[in-house]
């Protein structure tokens, strides 16, 4: 009891505390105070209890975001997951080649994310974007514009360029650390290939892989500037994310059944989080089991 | 300075100083008596406030799935919250 009085260490806590305060619970409280309001303008406010949640829980066009940011973080998982540990398992292990690849690979994480959306716009045009013209060239008609469909294979694209490789640096530096000893001891049993990656590297990178789960499903379920700038949402609404419908709806004005939105959201990522955490937290555990 | 930007409502205020009550009633026992990790009915060790943080979450998905899915009062979902906290905070 005493001990826990006397540590000073709380003390070096406080300015944290106090900005956490600032930047994220009051904003907090006040998402929660708007989202039971109907809010005219400064002084000009109504209480209207749950209305706002019944709204949303009921909005069919939240629900359809919802599928969408759940199938987009999906494919998002399905796809660079196995992409990023082949390109790690392709990788060179020693040599000039090392520097390359992993420069290479670091490119696309350090570019703003704004502009990235805008380099995809450019590269895909079907008049005057590489990528564009030559599909259009082979004869097939693609336009990120005018059909859902493409708009869909375009936001993945860009999605699977800008973060497979940081997959595949995680993933990487998993196999990196696997000792010496345990390839040695597979070719004296004479291991196939797959059988090395299947009961050597793959359970020696699960650590690594649950980071990179972790990290591509909560950045996923968060997307906004890239699609944003891509598609703004379209056409129509077929790549309407989450963050896309939150922010069309708060700049409408409707900051009441955009602040009830945002309570919902939040509470996803809450439990999401969660959940990835104590993945995180056994992760060490399972093994020596 | 004037707070009037934050919108207060009484129930808000009120669903905050609960919650605040309840962290500072926490600390308090977690200062006066010390607990340890334990395993209950979760599938995972918890202190009390891995279990007050999982009551709160339960809770608010459980009045999210009772304005989503019937037409009944509010209270109701606070009595099952209520209850889903207290076997959680005790069994859990």
């Amino acid at each position: 009891m005493g001990k826990w009085e006397d540590n000073k260490a709380w003390f070096l806590v406080l300015p944290v505390f106090v900005l956490v305060a600032i930047s994220a619970i009051i904003p907090l409280m006040t998402v929660v105070n708007y989202s039971v309001q109907d809010i005219f303008g400064p002084g000009e406010r109504y209480f209207v209890g749950i209305e706002w949640f019944e709204e949303m829980l009921a909005n069919k066009r939240l629900h359809d975001a919802l599928w969408r940011q759940f199938l987009f973080s999906g494919l998002v998982l399905l796809i660079e997951i196995p992409l990023g540990v082949l390109i790690a398992l392709a990788m060179p292990k020693r040599g000039w080649g090392v520097s390359v690849s992993l420069v290479l690979l670091a490119l696309p994480l350090l570019i703003p994310w704004n502009v990235i959306g805008t380099i995809w716009i450019i590269f895909t045009r079907p008049d005057i974007g590489l990528l564009g013209v030559a599909i259009n060239g082979l004869g097939v008609e693609f336009d990120h514009t005018a059909a859902p469909l493409d708009a869909w294979i375009t936001v993945m694209l860009m999605e699977v360029w800008h973060w497979t490789p940081l997959v595949a640096l995680l993933a990487y530096a998993g196999l990196r650390a696997i000792p010496e000893a345990y390839f040695q001891a597979a070719r004296i049993d004479g291991a196939s290939p797959w059988a090395v990656f299947r009961y050597i590297q793959l359970p020696k990178m699960r650590g690594v892989l649950t980071i990179a789960v972790l990290l591509r499903f909560m950045d996923s379920f968060l997307i906004y500037a890239e699609p944003f700038v891509l598609t703004g949402g379209g056409p129509g609404n077929s790549t309407t994310f989450l963050s896309i419908y939150l922010v069309k709806l708060s700049t409408a004005m409707d900051v009441g059944p955009a602040a009830a939105f945002s309570i919902i959201y939040f509470l996803i990522i809450l439990l999401f989080s969660w959940l990835f955490y104590q993945a995180l937290q056994n992760v060490g555990t399972g093994d020596r089991q | 300075m004037s707070l009037e930007w934050m919108a207060w409502t009484l129930p808000t205020a009120i669903f905050f100083a609960t919650i605040a009550a309840l962290l500072i009633a926490m600390t308090v026992w977690q200062a006066s008596a010390p607990s340890i990790e334990r395993r209950g009915l979760l599938p995972i060790a918890t202190t009390p406030g891995d279990r007050l943080f999982l009551g709160l979450l339960g809770s608010a998905y459980i009045h999210l799935a009772w304005i989503g899915l019937f037409d009944l009062s509010l209270w109701w979902a606070l009595v099952i919250s209520a209850v889903y906290m207290i076997a959680l905070m005790r069994w859990g």
